[in-house]
């Protein structure tokens, strides 16, 4: 039974992983910029920014795809984190052994593609749709249709990897590269594979969608110096940062994993989640369903709250989330969470957004493996009423056996993963 | 592993509310309701006028909403009333949900004026920063997140255990019943609201599928007529909600189940001539599909649906066949859980012993799902 959790179901293990973000390509080179306090958060030069009350973002500038679009760098993302996990992993890199669960930015057409059927209409009056449908009809944009799917990047995947069955492509906002790898685990746990490949990928910084969040007041407006402007749990935080990535985690049945020799990074040992009613955007003011979502994942895990060293936050800087995940960490974990380390990635990274939970998900297995907490960079106006220990500034080396990630989303959202270095009580 | 039942269905679409009238309609077997004027030459099967309030109470609600998401709001709304589920806060607020969804509606006007503007802007660039800024609804973008129908329906209805949404067009339908299917019979969970909605009556959807080629542009045809005279889908408008328990489950409730989810399927690979009825003969096998009646998915586009009838003249011979596309129209995401709906309802009414639904995607994709009696 050493393979099982406590609850008889078969566990699992994190056998490969891969991410790109705009701190670096592939996991050491991002890992080395992350506990370096690094920012990957830069002036935005993929487009005009005039008008704009955000100009900057952690785009990825290093990977070029043609056409240019969130649906294609997407893509290119998910496949660079996919090939390195799959790589650590040593299964074969085209014929995966498994099903593929993946967290993709909702999509559709962009204003570039909007234009060249309007130019191709001949209307040079006012536009219409019946202009753009009237030059859709000649056929010459047919490759537009795959492009501005939304199972398009799940199938390219599924089909350059040679994962098994009908991919799910999903999205559950902010929480989505979370909500991949527990599809992930529970697939396993039931029987139905035993390996999957699991990823979040976000790669679109394009003006509607900046704007959009823009529109919604969330972004942070401090653009003159934009490595600083990503502050989670400071008193001037004002807002998250947009950020692009692609993470990539190979699950396996531990047992299948041993017995093919291969090397265990880390295991996922319980997954949580809680529907919110609330508000579209806001939670509940009583933080019960991210308390919840907490619980559970540790309950799932079967691990007390007092075992858990360490909280890889959400941590979006916008005022409303850091208040309200410290609160909920602090309902669960009690008077413990003054001292208990708890950092955000999105000081660094920015906000990946649908990948976000799979990129910290690979973020949390490193600080297991190598004992180093990446810090929360730019902790210099303290938040009275977040009296947390952020890891401020400095990564801190600590032993680390396991790790709560949380991820929160709008639409009510929130999902919580636990991984560690090995089972409890195994 | 435990036995999967249907308890509650809510359906919307251009073939009337609720199950009853969408099973007067397919016995009826006359033509479903088009619109062939606004879209022109696109015909769409429109969803008829529904009083909101009857399942959206709140107006509040009802404006921070696309089409796509009342609908399916609406849909969900019905599920749960059939289901008994409507008024028992406790039991929905551990009920999961998984939504599959498209993404929302745009500004038809606006993006009009920019694409307008944009060809005379001497800096186009900064004349879309402008306008985007100015000219987009703060709001339309939550009406646009494709997982904001289920944020809808957790704050509409109170269905809160927690919320998936997937996506990938046809696929994810079908891919939705099968993880709440399984999630069930593992006993990982009890209760699901799963299911989809689709608005047809959108100039950029008809754009995308008109890009591919892959739209009817002529009076409405039977889909399995359509081939011949060239292929293609109509879109219709619609929205389908279930809810699916473990028997056990709905026994200790008092639920009252219609049908038996015995098992779902579905797979996809690289299209060539053959494959989708390759493909089909491997579900089939993989359901142990016995059925006497068939709620076909067809889409109409040209090769596929021929494939599909050869391949159900094997699987399935002597069965009556019913398409999908001829009482709502193509649903999209919204098709799977409409055939299941179908499915249950004949099933529930002792007109059917066993149903297979089928769904081949319009691009990609193939399942079924095959049902029994409760």
């Amino acid at each position: 039974m050493a393979f099982r959790d406590k609850q008889g179901r078969p566990l699992v293990a994190v056998t490969g992983m891969g991410v790109v973000t705009s701190l670096g390509q592939g996991k050491d080179d991002t890992w080395a910029a992350l506990t370096a306090g690094k920012s990957g958060i830069h002036r935005i030069n993929r487009f005009p920014t005039e008008g704009l009350r955000t100009t900057i973002a952690g785009t990825i500038d290093s990977v070029d795809v043609e056409p240019f679009c969130a649906p294609m760098l997407s893509e290119r993302l998910a496949m660079l984190a996919a090939e390195e996990a799959v790589g650590q992993s040593g299964l074969a890199q085209e014929d995966f052994p498994g099903a593929l669960f993946i967290a993709v930015p909702p999509v559709e057409m962009e204003w570039p593609q909007r234009e060249a059927l309007a130019k191709a209409s001949g209307q040079d009056g006012d536009i219409t749709y019946k202009d753009l449908l009237k030059a859709a009809a000649s056929g010459e944009f047919k490759p537009w249709h795959d492009l501005f799917i939304f199972g398009t990047v799940a199938d390219r995947v599924a089909d350059r990897f040679g994962t098994r069955g009908s991919p799910i492509s999903l999205s559950t906002a902010c929480s989505s590269g979370a909500t991949a790898i527990q599809l992930g685990v529970e697939a396993i746990r039931r029987g139905e594979t035993q390996a999957a490949l699991c990823i979040g990928t976000d790669g679109s910084v394009n003006p509607e969608s900046l704007i959009r969040f823009s529109l919604l007041s969330a972004l942070s407006t401090q653009n003159e110096t934009p490595e600083g402007a990503s502050k989670p749990f400071s008193k001037n935080r004002d807002g998250f940062v947009m950020g692009e990535g692609g993470a990539a985690l190979v699950l396996e049945d531990a047992e299948s994993a041993k017995a093919r020799g291969a090397t265990i990074l880390g295991y996922v040992l319980g997954c949580g989640e809680k529907g919110d009613g609330f508000h579209r955007t806001r939670s509940s003011p009583d933080g019960m369903p991210a308390i919840t979502a907490i619980r559970q994942a540790l309950e799932d895990a079967g691990v007390l709250p007092e075992a858990i060293d360490y909280i890889n936050a959400h941590g979006t800087s916008t005022p409303e989330n850091d208040k309200m995940e410290a609160m909920s960490c602090t309902a669960v974990f009690g008077e413990r969470m003054a001292r208990l380390p708890i950092s955000s990635n999105k000081s660094m990274i920015g906000h990946t957004l649908t990948a976000a939970g799979a990129v910290e998900a690979v973020m949390s297995l490193m600080t297991i493996g190598t004992g180093r907490i990446p810090p929360t960079i730019n902790y210099q106006v303290p938040d009275p009423a977040i009296p947390l220990d952020v890891v401020p500034n400095v990564a801190r080396d600590a032993t680390v056996n396991y790790v709560l990630s949380n991820s929160f989303g709008f639409g009510g959202q929130n999902t919580c993963l636990v991984f560690g270095a090995e089972p409890k009580g195994a | 592993m435990r036995d999967v039942v249907i308890t509650g269905i809510g359906l919307v679409s251009s073939a009337g509310e609720g199950l009853e009238a969408h099973l007067a309609a397919l016995a009826g077997g006359t033509a479903p309701n088009t619109d062939p004027v606004t879209f022109e030459p696109f015909p769409v099967h429109p969803v008829g006028p529904l009083e909101w309030d009857r399942q959206i109470p709140k107006k509040s609600d009802q404006r921070q909403m696309e089409a796509w998401q009342k609908l399916g709001c609406y849909a969900a709304g019905l599920a749960l009333d059939a289901a008994g589920a409507k008024e028992d806060a406790t039991l929905k607020g551990r009920m999961q949900l998984i939504v599959s969804a498209g993404g929302g509606e745009r500004d038809y006007a606006v993006d009009g004026q920019i694409l307008t503007g944009l060809a005379k802007a001497d800096n186009p660039g900064v004349f879309l920063n402008e306008r985007l800024m100015g000219d987009l609804r703060p709001t339309l973008f939550l009406a646009q997140l494709s997982n904001l129908l289920a944020g809808n329906i957790s704050i509409v209805h109170g269905v809160t255990g927690a919320s998936r949404t997937f996506m990938g067009e046809e696929s994810s339908g079908v891919d939705a019943i099968r993880i709440a299917r399984e999630r069930i019979a593992s006993g990982q969970d009890e209760i699901f609201l799963v299911g989809g909605a689709y608005n047809a009556e959108r100039a950029d959807v008809l754009l995308i599928y008109e890009m591919g080629g892959f739209l009817w542009k002529k009076p409405y045809r039977p889909v399995w007529e359509r081939p011949a005279e060239g292929g293609g889908m109509i879109l219709g408008s619609g929205a389908c909600f279930l809810v699916l328990e473990s028997r056990e489950h709905a026994a200790s409730r008092g639920a009252t189940p219609l049908a038996a989810v015995a098992a779902v399927a579905s797979d996809r690979s690289r299209r060539k001539a053959g494959s989708v009825e390759g493909a089909l003969h491997a579900l089939s096998r993989q359901l142990n599909a016995k059925p006497d009646v068939v709620i076909s998915g067809a889409t109409g586009i040209k090769g596929i649906t021929e494939e599909e009838q050869a391949g159900l003249k094997d699987i399935a011979p002597g069965a009556a066949v019913h398409a999908t596309g001829d009482l709502v129209g193509h649903t999209m995401e919204a098709q799977a859980a409409t055939g299941v709906a179908l499915a249950a309802g004949l099933i529930a009414d002792g007109k059917a012993g066993e149903a297979l639904v089928t769904s081949i995607g319009h691009w990609r994709g193939e399942g079924a799902i095959r049902l029994t009696k409760a």
